[in-house]
């Protein structure tokens, strides 16, 4: 959820402060025009030059900066835009709200093409809202040229050896420090039993004196300047990482890691339902779904798209999990959870 | 000759600045900290004092209430820093006025505008710059490496010194600006004068500078420490987020948290500090004109 709006800090950070208005409301529903409202830096330029190319239908392009402000703006009434994408964990909410469109994705000409795994998510359970946009596993990289030792747990990053005494970074967003730490644990995200929830605050604090610092943006730049030598990071950063400085190891450990993945859906009131279900059939093909990887950098869920992602991407370890590897989704915080989580994150940084 | 009428249409295009972006954001902040929190961030009713008992009494993880005197611990150590900063762009910022004062209108031009220089540039953007001076393979410790003073990096970046850094880096135009303005209109002459009459340079200073400048710097000092109480920029980047400051917190409750009501009321606790300090400047000035005109 987080992670875009860590994007936008980093990439856009000037841009977002100084100009308050967070996006452009989409102009009046103008025939034959696609309004799409997607995170800053998430659409690829390509993709739509090549969707109007092919179906005559032009595209507009707004932006946001987090699932909140996409929450609020679709609340707030008709938008005009026809295609959004929203965070796995937010995909529920939207949806109790009535906000999203079905779109019966499973009826489309394209959807064969989703891989197994990904056709039906936990959050759409039968493809009625949503596909898959972008997706990416949370873990984390260290320096192996600091430790040279193979690492298979979570626990080197919660319970780091010496040698990462104050080299130690983590992301600065309560639900995906909290919820990893749970995930090494061996509870549920989101959980809010007392006595796990302690135990996760003990595990937090006697980590935070290897902890340099919590940040979730310019991670790859201070991997790789060895400023930090350890850092919870997601999986397209930390091949960006590596690239950059061989002796980076992304882990895949024994007690899985974090999911996340973020989804295109049709609003309600959407002005051109017809056409953007196009969209959405288009995105589920192999080669458009590699156009969108190779400029975001994270992995999509269409099957035989790897052969059209740029080389280095294709067979990156950090785009190709392990087949028995445990993905972790969250089912998105409840109020209880995230006022716990608001609990622990104050507790460690007091 | 003005009459009365058109004189308040002449102050209105003022109070409507006021009201709009003063008055009517601190009301709704104040409405917003007396309602309940809506679980996808904002505000829902009912109306209640939540939040403003969440400052000294939290739920536990099982949803016992109990006493968390964390809150007052970051709230301390943000008036801490904040003080500190406030003194040390005095310090700093006192001798920089005093100096560009004494320069010809020419360079003072050029002063001025280097010392305004800064606000051209986005605060988020410098404090990043900061982080490339400080960090282990930063400018500063490069610097050091090259002239032979140390052989290991110096932890530079990521505690208290390097917030305060930032804090005193990014408000001190604050302090220069208006503690020049009062030296500005320093009549040389008095300093003759005390000189004159046997002063020596302590005695000038506390005697007849200070006095005739405490305007401007009771000015700089609001200007430095009301916004210094309330930044979160510089906690989260340049103390790497491992303290939290009364700002990360109000932050906090605004994005992550999802708790509106007690962002706005660590809010109105900030506004409410800075009001005091406020009163507090002013009475005291007033007790200084009251002792002068007795």
């Amino acid at each position: 959820m987080s992670l875009k709006t860590a994007l936008m800090a980093f990439g856009l950070g000037a841009a977002t402060l100084a100009a308050a208005p967070l996006a452009q409301p989409a102009h009046a529903a103008d025939a034959g025009v696609l309004h799409i409202f997607n995170w800053t830096d998430y659409t690829a330029p390509d993709l739509l030059k090549k969707f109007t190319a092919e179906t005559g239908i032009k595209v507009t392009l707004d932006t946001y900066d987090s699932n909140e402000t996409l929450l609020a703006k679709l609340k707030a009434g008709t938008t005009g835009y026809d295609l959004v994408i929203v965070s796995d964990d937010f995909v529920k909410i939207f949806v109790s709200q009535n906000l999203l469109e079905k779109v019966d994705a499973s009826t489309m000409s394209n959807f064969g093409n989703l891989e197994p795994r990904w056709k039906t998510r936990f959050w759409d359970p039968t493809a009625e809202y949503t596909v898959p946009w972008q997706w990416g596993t949370t873990s984390f990289t260290y320096d192996t040229k600091v430790y040279p030792q193979p690492v298979d747990s979570l626990g080197t990053l919660f319970k780091p050896p010496a040698v990462f005494k104050g080299q130690v970074g983590m992301f600065g967003s309560p639900s995906e420090v909290i919820n990893l730490a749970l995930l090494y644990l061996g509870y549920p995200p989101c959980d809010t039993d007392p006595a796990h929830l302690k135990e996760t605050l003990a595990l937090l604090q006697a980590q935070k004196p290897f902890v340099k610092l919590y940040n979730s943006d310019g991670i790859i730049d201070r991997l790789t300047a060895g400023e930090v030598t350890m850092s919870e990071q997601w999986s397209g950063d930390a091949m960006r990482a590596r690239q950059a400085k061989a002796s980076l190891h992304y882990v895949y450990a024994k007690e899985g890691g974090a999911g996340w993945m973020d989804n295109l859906a049709i609003p309600v009131g959407a002005p051109d339902v017809d056409n953007a279900k196009k969209f959405i059939n288009f995105m589920m093909d192999p080669q458009n779904a590699a156009i969108e990887s190779n400029f975001a950098g994270y992995q999509n869920g269409v099957a035989g798209s790897n052969k059209y992602l740029l080389p280095a991407m294709a067979t990156a370890p950090e785009f190709n999990p392990p087949a028995d590897y445990k993905i972790v989704f969250s089912p998105g915080c409840d109020a209880k959870a995230t006022k716990d989580f608001d609990r622990i994150w104050t507790l460690i940084r007091k | 000759m003005l009459n009365k009428r058109s004189a308040y249409w002449l102050i209105l295009p003022a109070v409507l600045v006021i009201g709009i972006f003063g008055a009517i954001p601190l009301l709704i902040s104040l409405v917003y900290s007396f309602m309940s929190a809506n679980p996808y961030g904002g505000v829902q009713a009912p109306m209640t004092f939540g939040a403003y008992v969440q400052m000294l009494y939290d739920q536990d993880f099982d949803g016992s209430l109990i006493f968390m005197p964390d809150y007052f611990w970051i709230a301390f150590r943000s008036l801490y820093l904040a003080l500190a900063t406030t003194i040390l762009s005095l310090l700093v910022g006192f001798p920089v006025a005093w100096y560009i004062v004494c320069q010809s209108p020419t360079r003072r031009k050029i002063l001025l505008t280097l010392v305004s220089l800064p606000f051209w540039i986005n605060t988020l953007i410098r404090t990043y710059c900061w982080i490339l001076i400080l960090r282990d393979e930063g400018l500063a410790n490069k610097l050091f490496g090259w002239l032979g003073f140390i052989s290991h990096p110096l932890p530079l970046l990521y505690n208290q010194g390097s917030v305060l850094l930032g804090l005193v880096y990014t408000f001190l135009p604050f302090m220069v600006l208006p503690i020049y303005a009062t030296l500005e209109r320093l009549d040389p002459r008095l300093i003759e004068a005390s000189y004159d009459l046997y002063a020596n340079r302590y005695q000038l200073f506390r005697r007849v500078i200070w006095p005739l400048t405490k305007p401007g710097i009771a000015a700089g000092t609001v200007l430095v420490f009301a916004p210094a109480l309330g930044s979160f920029l510089q906690p989260d980047l340049l103390g790497g987020g491992k303290q939290l400051l009364i700002g990360s917190l109000i932050e906090m409750q605004f994005t992550s948290s999802r708790n509106w009501p007690f962002g706005a009321a660590l809010s109105m606790l900030v506004t409410f500090a800075v009001i005091l300090s406020l009163a507090w400047q002013r009475w005291r000035s007033k007790r200084a004109a009251r002792a002068q005109a007795a």
